[in-house]
């Protein structure tokens, strides 16, 4: 692979049953390409967990994903109303997820925690009634 | 083993066949947080949970289980099913409740 590949992906803010399809196209591609499915799982299981919280949290976004020869970058961008504490936020356990989502399984406080896990850099940027971008690093 | 083989032996009723008659479930997992399930769920493992929604299929697929069983006779909803014809993922359901369930697969699967 010569030459960075990119793909973008809209994340919809209001179908909760879609999120994960980003996540779905991002793997099958990345398959394709021969990546090491261990790095394809770190990839899917931090990319995920970004979709989910911009559905819950943020009204959608859009995911841009970069694919060079050393790393795959995901940055995940959205205008939701922004995280006040992120440190807070990063803790385990922390959650801020509405009670039908919690039904579902989810919003128990590990999004952030399981993304930072799962990439081997991971910069949260956020301003309050702007929105958010994580820009996630896994090294291939 | 095949999955139409633990289902046939367990009497699991078949909600979604998918790849039932190909697909091998290598072990057993159980969880119903689905943010812990999509970090720990290993590949080819039968899933047990009581999670019937889309979420979960999607989890499993990301995470390539070898197949969904849900617990207790939960039962997906119609848009659940729908959704893992158009995926081609296995769905079957219990009625035991999980830890029971995933028991009874990890003997099979091990006998």
């Amino acid at each position: 692979m010569n030459e960075a590949i990119k793909l973008e992906y809209t994340i919809s803010d209001d179908d909760f049953t879609r999120a994960g399809e980003a996540s779905g196209d991002l793997k099958d591609k990345l398959k394709k390409m021969g990546v090491d499915p261990a790095v394809i799982r770190k990839v899917v299981i931090a990319m995920y967990e970004g979709e989910i919280n911009m559905v819950i949290h943020a009204n959608g976004g859009k995911i841009t994903v970069t694919i060079t020869t050393d790393e795959i970058i995901m940055e995940l961008a959205d205008k939701g109303p922004g995280i006040p504490d992120v440190k807070l936020a990063m803790q385990e356990g922390f959650s801020t997820a509405p009670d039908n989502i919690r039904s579902l399984g989810f919003g128990a406080g590990m999004g952030l925690p399981n993304m930072k896990k799962y990439s081997d850099e991971m910069t949260v940027e956020t301003q309050q009634g702007v929105g958010t971008t994580v820009t996630m690093k896994v090294k291939l | 083993m095949t999955i139409a083989d633990i289902a046939e032996k367990l009497n699991f009723k078949i909600i979604n066949e998918g790849e039932m008659k190909t697909r091998e479930a290598k072990k057993v997992f159980c969880c119903d947080l689905l943010s812990l399930a999509m970090s720990k769920l290993p590949a080819d493992a039968a899933w047990v949970t009581v999670m019937g929604n889309t979420n979960t299929l999607a989890v499993a697929s990301l995470a390539d289980a070898a197949c969904i069983i849900t617990a207790e006779n939960v039962c997906p909803d119609e848009n659940t099913v729908n959704k893992a014809k158009e995926q081609n993922i296995t769905v079957l359901k219990s009625e035991f409740p999980v830890f029971e369930t995933a028991l009874m697969i990890d003997k099979l699967i091990n006998a």
